[in-house]
C-alpha cells in the first residue's frame, strides 16, 4: 500500500521504475489497455501485440464499448498505457469518455490512437485535444499518384509507401528504416506552431486528401508535406502519444507484405512497417529517449557542501547526473551539448557541462559581479529526449563590509595628505600656543 | 549686575521649589505623552501598525537575532525577487538599533519581553523623549515656563501622535526625538559657546542621521539660520562655534552611515551648509582682520579680501553648478526636489505622487494635526521678536520653513508640530506671564498688605512655572555675560534690561478683570486642545490599519481582520520559497507576517520593477500571465473593498498602477483605461479597463454575492459580471473579501489542434462532453 500512494505522488520521470512496483500481483509487467472495435483485430494484428508482450508488456484486451470499461479504480490508474485500435467507436462504455482519456495522459501515461476511414468524432476530437487535426471531410483518404506502393489492384493510390521518416535516432531507432512504410487511411496536419507535436512519418509532396471514389470538384484542404501519416505529441508532463490515420500499418497483412514503390525499382520483400512501428513503440512506451536527472549539486572551489549563498565573484562547481532509461535500467546519457545557465532574469553565465561520460556532467565557472537571487538552470530540449527543465535557486549578496580591501594603494596619497594636515595642524597649534 | 544674584540670594528657596515642581510636570508630561499614546492598545491590541513598521519590526527581529555585523551586511532575498535588497546599505538603522538595544537591556535585566512588545513600545516612549527635549529647546529659547508649556503641547499633538501611537514602529517615532534634540543642542552651543556641546550637537545630528532621512532638514536649516545670523551682523565667536564643528563631525559621521555613505558631501541636500562654511571662515575671518588693523588699513584689506574672495567664490561656484549640472536629476533626489517644486513630483515621478503621504494637505488638516496652535502660532512668533536673540530668531526660522514644507507634503505636517508647538508654548507662556504679572501686580493694592513676592501663596501652578522660567531666564542671560568677547554684543546686552523693563511696566497696567477673563480665556483654549488631542488620539489616530473596525447600526463593533487572515493563509498554505505578487503597498507585510518572497515593497527603489508589476496588473489576463511567470510568481494578492466599502483597494489605487507602468512600459495607455476621462467601472468602463487583470482579480466571482454585482466603494454595479479565469485560479479569499490571492495555473499540458469547425459538427453528446474536458482543462 505505501509503495502505492507513494507512486501517485511521483512523477512520470521516474514511472517506468514505479510500473515495476505499480501491479503488486505481476511486479516486472506494465499493463497496458487494448481497445478494439472487434475482437478480430487480436489476430489480425498480432505481430504488432506479440512484440509489446515479449518486451514485457502486459496487454488488457477490451472491446471498446465494454460497459466494464474503466481506467481508474479508486483513484489509482490501472494501466500504464491505452492503445486505442477502434476508430469507429462513437462512444466508449463504462466509465470512459474523452475526458477521461485526456485525464489519463495528463496524469503522465502513453497513449496510442490510430484511425482508419471509418474514424467516428470521438476519436478524432481526442486528436484534437492532443494537437492533431485530421481532415475533416469524412470520406477523404490520402491518395498519392507518384509514390504509391504498387499493388495488384491497379489504379488504388490510397495504398501508400511512405519513406519520408523524421531524423531522429531517439525516436525511430539507430538502425535505418530501409523499406518503405506502408499506409492506407486518413490524412491529418499539424499546426506549425505547436511545438509539442511532430510529424514522423510525412506523406510526399505529390500527395492530397481527398474522397478517392469521387471526383475531385475542389481543391483539397491538405496537401503535399502538410500532410502527417503518423504523428506523435510529448506532453508537457512527458507522456507520449501516437496519432496515425491508419489502423493498418498495425496490421500482420501491412508488416508481412512486400513492397514496391511505384517511382523506385527496388522491391523489398518485407515493407518497413514492422520496424517502424515497434522503433515508435518503444518511444511511445518510454524504452528510449527518457532522461531523469539527479544529484544537482554546487560548491564553492576547494568546499564540499553545498551553500546557502554565495557571494559575488566566488569561484564554484556545478554538477548534474543525467540518466536515460533503457527499458531495464537507468544509463549515463551521454552528450555534449548540456548547458547550464546562471540564471537571473536573463542567463549571466552560459556554460556548456563537460561530462565524464558516466552521466556526471560538470562545469565550474566564477559568480558574475551582480548581486541578487539567482537560479541555477539546465534546461535542455532535445529532439526525441524528455525535456529536462530543472532549476535551483540561490542567492548571491555582494561584498561583506569587511571583505573589501583595507587600503588602496591607488588611494595613498590621500592618506598621505590627511595625516599630513594632521600633523601640520598639531604643530601649528602647539606653535600658536606657546611661542609667545 | 548685581540685581539678579540678589534676587537669587533672597528666594534660593522659591527656586529650589520651582525646579522640583518643573521637574514633576516634566515628569507627569512624559507620563501623558506616553500614555495618551496606547489608546491603540487599549482598543485594539498591541500589535505592529501599517506597512513600515512591519519592515521595521522584521528587520528588528533579524538584529535581535543575528547581532549587528550581520545586520549590517544583511543581504535580503525575500524582497525584490529576483534582484533582492541590501538591507544594511539601504536602511536608516537608527530605529532598529534603538529598539533592539532596548529589548537586549531588558533581556539582560531579565525582563523577558518580545521584540514585537518593544517595538510597539518604542515610539510612545520616545515621544516622552521628545517632550523633554521640546522643554529643554524652549527653555534656552524663551525660559522653563515656555518650555513646560511647549512640553505639555508637544506631548500631546495630533500630528505627532499620529505617527507615534503604540506600535507605530517607525523612523519618525525617534526620529523628532532627535530633531527637537539636536536643535536644543545648537542652541545650548549658540547660547554658552561650549566645544563640549557642540561635539554632543554633532553626536545627536549623527542619530537624526540614523533615524530618518529628514535629517536634511536639519543640515540645511542650521546653515540657513547662521547665514541669517551673520547677514544680521550678529556673527559671534559662539556662533562660530557652534557651526564649525558641527559640520565638520557631523559630515563626518553621517558619512559612517551605510545609506548616506558620500551622498553627505556629494548630492545638492548637502551644499548649502558647506557653501555657509565657507561663508563663515570668511567672516570670521573678516572680524580677525578688523581686530587686528587699524580703521584704514581695515578699509583696503576688505577691498583686497572682497575682489579676491569673489573671484574664488566665483570659481567655487563655477565647478559646483558645472559638477551639479553634469548629473540628471541636477544632484535633487526626487523626494528633495517635489519640496521645492511641488509639483514636480506629479509631472515627473509617479511613484512618488502616488504614495497619499506625499500630497499636500488640505486645510482641513492643519486643523485637525495641529489644532489651536495654528492659531497661536503668529503670537509666538511676535513673542519671539521681542526681544530677537539667537536662539528665538532660529525657532522663527525653524517654523517658517516647516511651515512651507508641511504645505508640500502632508508628511512633513510631524517637522511643523514641534515648531508648532514651541511657538505655542512660548505664546501661551508669554500670555500668562503678562496677565499673572499684572494680576500680582495688582493683588497688594487690592487686599492692600502683602508685596509681590508673597504673590506666590495665592498664584497657580502656572504662576510658578511663569516665575521660575523667568528665574532662569535672568539666570541664562547672567551666565552668558560673561563668555561674550565681543564689544558689539556686549552694548546690545546693555541695552537690553532697560528695554525690558519698559516693556514689563507698559504691560503692567492691564487691568485685573481683563487679565483674569483673558486667562480663563486661555485656558478654556488649552482645554479645548485636550479634548481635541484625547479625541484624535483616541478615534482618529489609533486605528493599527491592519485590523479594520466598524460600528454597526445597533451599535456593535465589527472586525475586520481579513489581512492577517490572508497572510496567516500564505504562510501555512504554501511553499516557502514560493513568491507572492502584489502591489508594492503589501510588499513588506506580506514579508513580515506572511515570510514570503514578494516582487515589490514599500521601499520603491526600483521604479522599472515596480512598473513591471504594475503592466502586469494593467494587463490582459495572457500578458500578465506571462510576465508573472517570467518573475516565477506563484500566487498574486489584491486587496479588494467591493464588498465592505473598504475605499484603499487597488482598485482605486489602480490608476497608479497604469501610470507606473506606463511610465516605462509605454504600451500601457492611461487613456485606454478611462472613459471620457472619467475612471470608472461600471458597464460605461472602457474594454481594456474591463479585460485588464487587477479588474478580473478583484471582481471574480464578485457577481456571486448579491447578485448583481454591487460595489460599494465605487457605489456602482460592475461592468463585467459574469467571466471566466484561464490563466489564473482562485485559491483564497477572505471572510469580507478584502484580499483574494490567487494562483498562477501552470501552463497546460498539451496544445489543442485548430480544428474548431469539428467542434459544431459533433453531435450532442460529444459537445457536452467536450465542454465538461474543457472545465476540467480549462486551458486555451
Amino acid at each position: 500500500m505505501e509503495k502505492l500512494s507513494i507512486s501517485i505522488l511521483l512523477t512520470i520521470s521516474l514511472l517506468p521504475f514505479l510500473c515495476s512496483s505499480f501491479s503488486p500481483e505481476s511486479p516486472t509487467d506494465r499493463r497496458i489497455l487494448v481497445l478494439l472495435d472487434d475482437f478480430s483485430f487480436k489476430s489480425s494484428h498480432s505481430i504488432f501485440f506479440n512484440s509489446l508482450k515479449s518486451r514485457g508488456f502486459d496487454l488488457d484486451f477490451k472491446l471498446a464499448d465494454d460497459p466494464k470499461l474503466a481506467l481508474q479504480r479508486y483513484g489509482q490508474y490501472l494501466y500504464d498505457g491505452l492503445v486505442l485500435f477502434s476508430p469507429s467507436v462513437e462512444r466508449f462504455g463504462g466509465a470512459l469518455d474523452l475526458a477521461a482519456v485526456l485525464d489519463f495522459v495528463d496524469s503522465g501515461h502513453d497513449l496510442i490512437v490510430a484511425a482508419d476511414a471509418s474514424a467516428s468524432d470521438l476519436i478524432k476530437s481526442i486528436a484534437t485535444e492532443c494537437g492533431v487535426d485530421f481532415d475533416e471531410d469524412p470520406s477523404a483518404m490520402v491518395i498519392d499518384h507518384k509514390k504509391y506502393a504498387v499493388s495488384e489492384i491497379e489504379g488504388d493510390h490510397t495504398l501508400i509507401a511512405a519513406d519520408d521518416l523524421i531524423q531522429s535516432d531517439v525516436i525511430l531507432g539507430k538502425t535505418k528504416i530501409e523499406a518503405p512504410v506502408l499506409f492506407k487511411g486518413i490524412a491529418h496536419s499539424i499546426n506549425v506552431a505547436n511545438g509539442l507535436a511532430l510529424k514522423v512519418l510525412s506523406a510526399s509532396p505529390s500527395a492530397y486528401s481527398a474522397n478517392p471514389n469521387s471526383k475531385l470538384s475542389s481543391p483539397p484542404s491538405l496537401t503535399g508535406s502538410a500532410i502527417s501519416l503518423v504523428s506523435v505529441m510529448q506532453a508537457r508532463n512527458n507522456a507520449r502519444i501516437m496519432i496515425t490515420g491508419s489502423l493498418d500499418i498495425f496490421s500482420n497483412r501491412f508488416f508481412t507484405s512486400s513492397v514496391q514503390n511505384a517511382e523506385s525499382k527496388i522491391k523489398y520483400d518485407k515493407s518497413g512497417n514492422e520496424q517502424f512501428v515497434t522503433e515508435l513503440s518503444k518511444w511511445i512506451f518510454h524504452e528510449r529517449g527518457h532522461l531523469k536527472a539527479v544529484n544537482v549539486r554546487h560548491h564553492k572551489v576547494g568546499e564540499a557542501d553545498e551553500p546557502a549563498m554565495y557571494r559575488i565573484k566566488d569561484d564554484l562547481d556545478f554538477s548534474v547526473e543525467i540518466y536515460e532509461w533503457s527499458g531495464k535500467s537507468w544509463e549515463p546519457y551521454v552528450a555534449d551539448d548540456v548547458q547550464v545557465q546562471f540564471y537571473m532574469m536573463s542567463p549571466y553565465v552560459l556554460k556548456t557541462l563537460s561530462t565524464d561520460q558516466k552521466g556526471l556532467y560538470h562545469a565550474s565557472f566564477k559568480v558574475p559581479d551582480v548581486y541578487g537571487v539567482f537560479q541555477f538552470k539546465v534546461e535542455y530540449q532535445r529532439l526525441g529526449y524528455t525535456s529536462l527543465s530543472l532549476s535551483k535557486q540561490i542567492p548571491v549578496r555582494p561584498f561583506r563590509h569587511n571583505e573589501y580591501e583595507r587600503f588602496i594603494t591607488t588611494a595613498f596619497p590621500y592618506y598621505g595628505a590627511s595625516f599630513a594636515t594632521m600633523a601640520g595642524f598639531f604643530i601649528f597649534s602647539f606653535v600658536y600656543l606657546y611661542n609667545k | 549686575m548685581a540685581d539678579p544674584e540678589n534676587a537669587m540670594g533672597a528666594t534660593t528657596l522659591r527656586y529650589a521649589f520651582g525646579n522640583v515642581l518643573s521637574f514633576f510636570i516634566l515628569l507627569l508630561i512624559g507620563v501623558l505623552a506616553f500614555s495618551i499614546r496606547l489608546f491603540s492598545v487599549i482598543k485594539y491590541e498591541s500589535v505592529i501598525h501599517e506597512f513600515d513598521p512591519y519592515f521595521n519590526y522584521r528587520v528588528t527581529q533579524f538584529l535581535t537575532k543575528n547581532g549587528i555585523y550581520d545586520f549590517w551586511n544583511w543581504f535580503d532575498d525575500r524582497t525584490w525577487y529576483p534582484l533582492g535588497r541590501v538591507i544594511g546599505g539601504t536602511v536608516y538603522p537608527g530605529l532598529t538599533l534603538t529598539a533592539g538595544t532596548l529589548w537586549w537591556i531588558l533581556n539582560s535585566l531579565n525582563v523577558p519581553l518580545s521584540v514585537e512588545t518593544v517595538c510597539v513600545f518604542t515610539a510612545p516612549i520616545f515621544s516622552a523623549f521628545a517632550s523633554w527635549a521640546t522643554y529643554l529647546l524652549t527653555k534656552e529659547v524663551k525660559g522653563a515656563g515656555a518650555g513646560l508649556t511647549a512640553a505639555a503641547l508637544l506631548a500631546m499633538v495630533p500630528s505627532y501622535i499620529s505617527r507615534s501611537v503604540a506600535g507605530s514602529y517607525d523612523n519618525e517615532a525617534v526620529a523628532i526625538f532627535a530633531l527637537i534634540f539636536t536643535f536644543y543642542l545648537y542652541i545650548k552651543t549658540l547660547n554658552t559657546g561650549s566645544l563640549f556641546y557642540a561635539t554632543l550637537n554633532a553626536l545627536a545630528y549623527f542619530y537624526m542621521v540614523c533615524s530618518w532621512g529628514g535629517y536634511t532638514f536639519i543640515i540645511n536649516l542650521i546653515p540657513m539660520h547662521v547665514l541669517l545670523c551673520i547677514v544680521t551682523g550678529r556673527y559671534s565667536s559662539r556662533l562660530y562655534i557652534a557651526y564649525a564643528p558641527f559640520v565638520v563631525l557631523g559630515t563626518l559621521l553621517a558619512a559612517l552611515v551605510p545609506v548616506v555613505g558620500f551622498n553627505a558631501v556629494m548630492t545638492s541636500e548637502h551644499f548649502a551648509s558647506f557653501l555657509v562654511f565657507i561663508i563663515i571662515h570668511v567672516v570670521a575671518f573678516v572680524y580677525y582682520i578688523k581686530g587686528i588693523l587699524s580703521p584704514k588699513m581695515f578699509k583696503v584689506a576688505v577691498m583686497l579680501v572682497i575682489s579676491v574672495g569673489l573671484a574664488v567664490c566665483c570659481a567655487v561656484m563655477a565647478i559646483l553648478i558645472a559638477l551639479v549640472a553634469s548629473s540628471p536629476t541636477k544632484g535633487w533626489s526626487g523626494r528633495s526636489l517635489s519640496l521645492l517644486d511641488p509639483t514636480y513630483a506629479s509631472k515627473y515621478i509617479p511613484i512618488i505622487a502616488s504614495v497619499s503621504e506625499h500630497q499636500p494637505p488640505t486645510w482641513p488638516s492643519y486643523f485637525m494635526d495641529i489644532n489651536v496652535l495654528a492659531f497661536l502660532v503668529p503670537a509666538g512668533i511676535i513673542a519671539c521678536f521681542l526681544p530677537l536673540s539667537d536662539a528665538s530668531s532660529f525657532v522663527v526660522l525653524y517654523i517658517v520653513t516647516s511651515v512651507y514644507f508641511s504645505g508640500v507634503m502632508v508628511r512633513l505636517m510631524l517637522v511643523l508640530a514641534p515648531a508648532a508647538c514651541i511657538m505655542s508654548g512660548i505664546a501661551l507662556s508669554e500670555a500668562f506671564h503678562v496677565f499673572t504679572r499684572s494680576i500680582k501686580f495688582q493683588l497688594p493694592g487690592l487686599l492692600g498688605s502683602s508685596q509681590v513676592d508673597s504673590g506666590d501663596a495665592s498664584s497657580s501652578t502656572v504662576v510658578a512655572q511663569n516665575d521660575a522660567g523667568k528665574v532662569e531666564k535672568t539666570e541664562d542671560t547672567a551666565k552668558e555675560r560673561p563668555s561674550k568677547k565681543n564689544k558689539k554684543k556686549e552694548k546690545e546686552i546693555v541695552d537690553k534690561p532697560s528695554l525690558k523693563t519698559k516693556i514689563e511696566k507698559r504691560l503692567l497696567v492691564l487691568p485685573l478683570e481683563a487679565s483674569i477673563f483673558a486667562i480663563l480665556l486661555l485656558v478654556l483654549l488649552g482645554a479645548f486642545y485636550v479634548v481635541h488631542c484625547v479625541w484624535a488620539a483616541a478615534e482618529a489616530y489609533s486605528a493599527p490599519s491592519i485590523v479594520l473596525t466598524s460600528h454597526s447600526p445597533d451599535g456593535g463593533l465589527h472586525v475586520f481582520d481579513d489581512f492577517r487572515e490572508a497572510y496567516a493563509w500564505l504562510s501555512h498554505n504554501t511553499e516557502v520559497d514560493d513568491k507572492v505578487a502584489s502591489w508594492w503597498d503589501y510588499g513588506y507585510q506580506t514579508t513580515a507576517m506572511a515570510n514570503r518572497t514578494v516582487i515589490v515593497d514599500n521601499n520603491t527603489w526600483n521604479n522599472t520593477h515596480i512598473a513591471t508589476v504594475g503592466t502586469a496588473m494593467s494587463s490582459p489576463e495572457k500578458a500578465a500571465w506571462e510576465i508573472f511567470n517570467s518573475l516565477d510568481v506563484k500566487y498574486v494578492l489584491v486587496v479588494f473593498g467591493g464588498l465592505v466599502g473598504y475605499p484603499s483597494d487597488d482598485i482605486n489605487k489602480f490608476l497608479w498602477m497604469v501610470r507606473i507602468g506606463g511610465g516605462v512600459f509605454p504600451h500601457i495607455k492611461e487613456p485606454d483605461y478611462l472613459r471620457d476621462g472619467h475612471y470608472r467601472i461600471d458597464s460605461q468602463a472602457t474594454p481594456t479597463m474591463l479585460n485588464c487583470l487587477m479588474y478580473k482579480l478583484s471582481y471574480y466571482r464578485f457577481v456571486e454575492t448579491d447578485g448583481k454585482g454591487f460595489d460599494r466603494v465605487r457605489r456602482t454595479e460592475i461592468g463585467k459580471k459574469h467571466f471566466k479565469l484561464t490563466h489564473f485560479e482562485e485559491v483564497f479569499t477572505t471572510h469580507h473579501w478584502m484580499v483574494r490571492i490567487y494562483k498562477l495555473k501552470p501552463p497546460k499540458n498539451r496544445i489543442r489542434g485548430k480544428a474548431k469547425k469539428l467542434k459544431s459538427k459533433t453531435s450532442t453528446t460529444t459537445s457536452t462532453k467536450r465542454s465538461g474536458a474543457n472545465k476540467r482543462n480549462p486551458w486555451h
